[in-house]
């Protein structure tokens, strides 16, 4: 049915729907209004789960790591410093091989203290072992996390995943959103059986001291895994296509890219803003495009490769940076290239809207322009206010 | 497509008012994208709310800078701010006030301002000076955009027993105060 919902409530529904065993969460905005909306689903007896409230993100994430390890579905969400906070347990949560299911309202890092949206927080996490998905709008958001606990509790997967939606664009904006019935997710989402638990009765060790002869394989095998998912998602996602009617492929959308002269790559829901943009500029006869990364990890390297192999020009956007070093995802999209024949003749990176500066049609619009002028040999700001980094020390 | 932009201060409802504005749009079968833009994130300081409508999906993201009409929750902020800015050759701007002499930027021939003493309504209807409902009234008055019933609609799925009934009742007013002065 359809309804004109938040998105933190509608993520807060479908979280209902899969009922988790135990939800912790530390608020922090903009994640807060998911949490608060399932607190006051638990004390109001419309949510059999047991809430555990916490003093930190830190103790949220051992929560959930310690339920999860228990045996029962678990949920937890959070934000920034949140994210940064928890980080730790995080990648212990993966190292763990617990299929937790996270949403990461993607906001800026301090300091300077900013509440607004980028996604530095999630992307710092990126080489966690997690699975990282990342949403346009708030439908597929919402439709995100139903494939996100189908594809942890796989049990040749058994990986935790992050849904990341862009904090107040998604997480507070309001739209018409499908809400799924109880019936379509108990028919996608079988209840949890847990492959190991903690359990007294047939007691057994998780994540003891693993000496040199042990560690890397490790480590290796949660990487192999993510290489699995890769052809697992687009299989489970068929499956949600089936129950649902609304079509992903869970790893990425490529949006009239097929004969196009120039096309950026991007994630999140600056990809809403790309599209309308390709749209405008298809119909003055550009031939543009957009290559929509839905999964950040795994990274859909073989998919991307195909979608861009015969594009002339590509524009990568970040919504995130690594200080000193190439954009994240801009390098990751020129690795997929090295030393391959069929390429792009240019890959060129644009970092924008960070700490919630809008991103516009205009900043859309300049980077396909940019793309026909020159190369940018690192990372070209968009928006940037020169007048701003002009210092006096007097 | 429209562009709806709304100035006030963070605690006066905007985000409310953007909810059901958005909501109305959506009972109407149409595909409205609300949401809000704080500034300093505290009580008092300026902020926006936005709702972009279509006839399908909204897919752009980015805030409104060319709006077709404008709700100005507080005409205070009009002493800092351009809330006129970017407004529509042919816009519309709704202004919470009860001062009739309201000084206005200079409009364009087509754009249109129109005055509504909304906290007063309110205060009279609902008891506290939280003028949204009858804005909302008055916006329907000045744009022929949404029917007065729509809007009871939203303002019934929003609010419950006698906070309904007043807002209803403000909503209503705010439409009358409107009308009135279109015919005169």
């Amino acid at each position: 049915m359809k309804e004109f919902l938040e998105g933190s409530l509608a993520v807060a529904k479908v979280i209902q729907l899969c009922k988790p065993g135990v939800v912790s969460a530390y608020p922090i905005t903009p994640q807060t209004h998911i949490v608060e909306e399932l607190a006051q689903m638990v004390a109001d007896g419309h949510l059999n789960s047991q809430f555990v409230n916490v003093e930190s993100e830190h103790s949220a994430a051992s929560v959930v790591l310690g339920a999860s390890a228990a045996g029962v579905r678990v949920y937890t969400a959070t934000s920034s410093q949140g994210l940064f906070y928890m980080a730790e347990v995080v990648f212990n949560i993966a190292g763990l091989r617990l299929p937790v299911v996270m949403t990461v309202a993607c906001r800026a890092i301090s300091a300077p203290i900013n509440i607004w949206n980028d996604q530095q927080d999630a992307v710092s996490l990126r080489d966690s072992g997690w699975v990282q998905f990342h949403a346009e709008d708030i439908q597929e958001a919402i439709d995100l996390h139903l494939i996100a606990y189908r594809l942890a509790e796989d049990k040749s997967m058994m990986l935790p995943v992050m849904v990341c939606m862009d904090g107040f664009i998604l997480t507070h904006g309001i739209e018409s959103i499908d809400v799924p019935t109880q019936e379509q997710v108990n028919k996608f989402l079988p209840d949890y059986q847990p492959l190991y638990k903690l359990d007294p009765a047939n007691p057994l060790t998780m994540g003891p001291l693993v000496d040199p002869e042990y560690y890397m394989e490790t480590r290796y095998a949660i990487d192999q895994t993510h290489k699995e998912a890769l052809d697992l998602i687009p299989k489970i996602t068929a499956e949600f296509s089936k129950v649902f009617g609304r079509n992903y492929n869970g790893l990425i959308e490529e949006y009239l890219t097929k004969d196009a002269e120039r096309v950026i790559v991007a994630m999140g829901s600056v990809c809403g803003t790309a599209k309308e943009v390709v749209d405008e500029l298809r119909a003055k006869g550009k031939k543009v495009g957009l290559l929509k990364i839905t999964s950040y990890r795994p990274f859909p390297a073989q998919k991307i490769y195909e979608a861009l192999k015969a594009v002339p020009k590509v524009a990568v956007i970040d919504r995130a940076l690594s200080l000193g070093s190439y954009a994240p995802l801009a390098a990751e999209v020129k690795a997929v290239f090295f030393g391959k024949t069929k390429k792009p003749g240019r890959i060129s990176s644009f970092v924008v809207g960070l700490g919630g500066r809008d991103i516009t049609k205009d900043s859309i619009k300049e980077i396909f322009r940019l793309l026909t002028t020159k190369e940018s040999a690192c990372c070209e700001y968009i928006d940037l206010k020169p007048e701003l980094l002009k210092e006096n020390y007097e | 497509m429209k562009e709806i932009r709304i100035h006030a201060r963070a605690g006066q409802g905007a985000i409310t008012t953007a909810s059901l504005l958005g909501y109305a749009y959506f009972l109407k079968g149409m595909y409205p994208y609300a949401v809000p833009h704080f500034g300093a994130a505290r009580m008092g300081a300026p902020m926006n709310a936005f709702v972009r409508v279509d006839s399908k999906p909204v897919r752009l993201r980015s805030q409104i800078y060319e709006p077709d009409y404008v709700i100005i929750v507080d005409p205070t902020l009009m002493r800092g701010f351009n809330c006129f800015s970017g407004l529509k050759e042919n816009g519309t701007a709704i202004i919470n006030s009860k001062e009739e002499n309201l000084e206005l930027p200079k409009l364009k021939p087509g754009q249109k301002a129109f005055l509504v003493p909304a906290n007063e309504i309110a205060l009279k209807t609902i008891g506290r000076p939280l003028g949204n409902t009858a804005l909302l009234g008055g916006f329907c008055a000045a744009t022929n955009e949404l029917s007065l019933d729509v809007l009871f609609e939203a303002i019934k799925k929003r609010f419950a027993d006698k906070i309904q009934e007043v807002n209803i009742e403000a909503a209503k007013q705010g439409f009358e105060f409107i009308k009135n002065k279109i015919k005169g």
